[in-house]
């Protein structure tokens, strides 16, 4: 014991100089390697993400206009301007309402038809490659599709709702009719990447899970979907959830196409109001604080998913 | 004896693979009866066809003396504990337990959140509900975990919840699929002793799917061994050992496996085989082929070759502290004899010596040569305990 004490103090008095020294000098070594494996990326991150967002924070405080020599700091008028202006409190209300119509449509039908196709034994593929038809295609192209179906007196579904005697409203250029059919082309696009992702939700679920029920006695469709089912897709759900929203606040291409905002700014959304003011009237400054509101939104909804939903849908 | 479960003729294909071949199986209302088998052998699909969970190709399954092939697995009074136990993960260990009984007791509108609580009657099943998820809780020890979610239990207490969850509605038949292959194997003993005296307590009939050995024999009033979608045969433990009917069913229970030697008879009354010519009456003519199934504790170390003594060279010891396993390269035999010796045996040489094995006749089981068991009827052999009296 004595001896180990004695050997032990000695290698302590001798040994910390050099030891210090090496251990400083590989330190420095690393962090160097460090900073070089790292650096590229850092610099893209900062070029390409963090620069561009700090950009349009510092563009919005200002009365820029795309092109102009000169600019002046204008503080928050920008902001104020922008929520006392019924254009855009428009924009912002319809974007919401789309929202609220394609969230929970495109979860609920994509759900319904994962079950369907899960439940069903033949042409599985067949019908899950349909529904995800309309994801893939260009939606710019598809609109234009849309467009010739729903016009006035030639489209096909004028004709169709004609011959059983219905109404033919002019579904684009009425101010009723307008928001709920961009929202049915959003739900059509975007239900198959629900599908999808439910379908895979579903072949996650352990079938002892649903043997346990049976026995158990929840047999029933709907006890099974409570029991079982739904909770068990909960994180899948979360996702789709979260990843429709910040499709449906995004929504642009159907209103440029089809509508341009109207009629008399029924279906004027968040991003063609950004786009009219940025790039049409070329008032960049007030096109930034209309960026920072969505980026708002996006953020918010994110971090929603983060810290709320997250903690509630898994369980372990 | 009540009729407990009867499986009659039960037969089931996947696709063009049969993998139950007819069968037929009488279990005692109280009895604790193990289906033991390889993987795959279809222990598991019987089990899940007498659950209701799969749908039979041929035959009947009753349950207490009523035919239950029609009814649905809620509607057959039996419970079943999963391998992966099944736990439902986003409820707690409470809510786990009595959800067979909400299903069962409460009316669907009952079951609906808020609402259900204002319907009349609501409130008296739901504490009657709560008093028997208390007492089965407090029973397997759980109850300081009813308001855990599974995910945050150890693989012994999702076990037990599992187990709660099937006693708590006090089902007639408790089915288990391999409800221990999941714990360590300390646990699993632990879990083995207490699964044990869980049938005790309860008194019902339990029908227990495993392919460990060990759990089938301590566990079991009768072992079922199954392979290849066949019950090879039905019996005791000691008796599933120590009376094989069937060549594979010595062969998979045993642990060190069962030594097969083939042999060839010179003469009425002996047995040649391994190397060594052994005074077996088999019944048999001359000439004719017969193996030999000597269990490891059928061989006696002994100082000398003589009659009836199998020679080979010693290829490996194993002392387990009680016992002595010694593998012996018998010249003729391809795979090694495995003898139990005692441990305490000085006589036994290090490896590469020569060792001499007298063979206990009277522990030697005869067998065809397409497997099944020959019992001559001079030869010695244990008596078999009489089994139970079928109903």
């Amino acid at each position: 014991m004595a001896v180990g004490q004695v050997s032990w103090q000695r290698a302590e008095a001798a040994g910390p100089r050099p030891a210090t020294a090496l251990a400083r000098k590989r330190a420095f070594g690393e962090a160097l390697a460090a900073g070089l494996l790292a650096g590229p990326a850092v610099l893209l991150l900062f070029a390409l993400f963090l620069l561009p967002t700090l950009a349009v924070f510092a563009i919005a405080v200002t009365d820029w206009q795309f092109g102009a020599r000169s600019l002046a700091f204008v503080g928050l008028k920008n902001f104020a301007e922008l929520f006392a202006d019924p254009v855009f409190r428009r924009s912002l209300l319809n974007t919401v309402v789309y929202v609220l119509i394609v969230v929970p449509a495109t979860v609920g039908l994509g759900l319904l038809v994962a079950l369907l196709i899960e439940s069903g034994q033949r042409l599985r593929a067949f019908y899950r490659a349909v529904h995800f038809l309309p994801y893939m295609a260009t939606l710019a192209a598809m609109a234009i599709a849309w467009e010739a179906l729903l016009h006035p007196t030639i489209g096909i579904v004028n004709q169709a709702l004609a011959s059983v005697g219905l109404p033919t409203p002019n579904w684009l250029r009425d101010e009723s009719t307008v928001l709920p059919v961009l929202a049915v082309i959003g739900i059509w696009q975007g239900l198959g990447f629900a599908m999808v992702l439910f379908l895979a939700g579903l072949k996650a679920i352990p079938a002892d899970l649903y043997d346990a029920a049976e026995v158990d006695g929840a047999d029933a469709t709907f006890d099974r979907l409570g029991l079982v089912t739904l909770p068990m897709l909960g994180p899948v759900m979360m996702f789709v959830v979260i990843v429709t929203a910040l499709r449906a606040f995004e929504v642009f291409d159907t209103v440029k196409i089809l509508t341009q905002g109207g009629p008399a700014k029924a279906s004027e959304v968040l991003l063609h109001t950004l786009y009219v003011e940025s790039f049409e009237f070329l008032r960049t400054g007030y096109g930034a604080a209309v960026t920072i509101v969505f980026l708002f939104i996006v953020v918010a909804l994110t971090l929603l998913q983060a810290r709320v939903l997250d903690r509630r849908v898994h369980y372990s | 004896m009540k009729p407990g479960v009867v499986l009659r003729g039960i037969a089931k294909s996947f696709g063009p693979t049969p993998v139950l071949r007819g069968v037929s199986l009488d279990i005692a209302e109280g009895e604790f009866l193990t289906l033991l088998g390889p993987s795959g052998c279809g222990k598991s699909t019987l089990l899940r066809i007498l659950a209701g969970l799969e749908t039979q190709d041929d035959g009947t399954v009753s349950i207490g003396g009523r035919p239950v092939d029609a009814l649905r697995p809620k509607q057959r009074d039996v419970a079943m504990v999963f391998q992966s136990y099944a736990l439902y993960p986003h409820l707690t260990v409470g809510q786990n337990l009595a959800l067979p009984l909400r299903m069962r007791r409460l009316s669907k509108l009952q079951r609906l959140p808020l609402l259900g609580r204002a319907m009349p009657g609501t409130r008296a099943l739901a504490d009657g509900i709560a008093q028997d998820v208390a007492r089965t809780a407090a029973a397997l020890e759980i109850d300081h975990l009813l308001d855990r979610k599974p995910g945050q239990l150890s693989g012994g207490q999702r076990q037990r919840v599992a187990v709660g969850r099937a006693m708590v509605r006090q089902p007639a038949v408790f089915l288990m699929d391999e409800p221990l292959s999941n714990l360590d194997a300390k646990l699993r003993v632990a879990m083995r002793a207490e699964i044990k005296d869980l049938h005790r307590r309860l008194g019902v009939t339990f029908v227990y799917v495993t392919h460990d050995q060990a759990e089938a024999m301590t566990l079991s009033d009768r072992v079922a061994v199954m392979l290849e979608g066949e019950l090879l045969q039905v019996a005791r433990p000691r008796d599933i050992y120590a009376d094989p009917e069937d060549r594979r069913v010595a062969e998979f229970v045993g642990s060190p496996k069962i030594n097969l030697v083939d042999g060839r008879v010179p003469e009425a009354g002996f047995v040649d085989a391994a190397g060594a010519t052994l005074a077996l009456d088999t019944g048999l003519d001359r000439g004719s082929a017969v193996t030999l199934g000597l269990r490891p504790e059928a061989f006696l170390a002994t100082e000398r070759p003589g009659p009836g003594v199998v020679t080979g060279a010693v290829r490996l010891l194993e002392h387990l502290g009680s016992d002595l396993y010694a593998h012996v390269d018998v010249p003729g035999l391809g795979t090694p004899l495995i003898a139990r010796l005692p441990a305490e045996d000085d006589g036994v040489p290090a490896n590469g010596g020569t060792l001499h094995l007298r063979t206990r006749l009277d522990q030697a089981l005869l067998f065809a040569p397409d497997g099944r068991r020959m019992r001559p009827a001079k030869a010695k052999r244990v008596t078999p305990l009489p089994l139970r009296e079928p109903a």
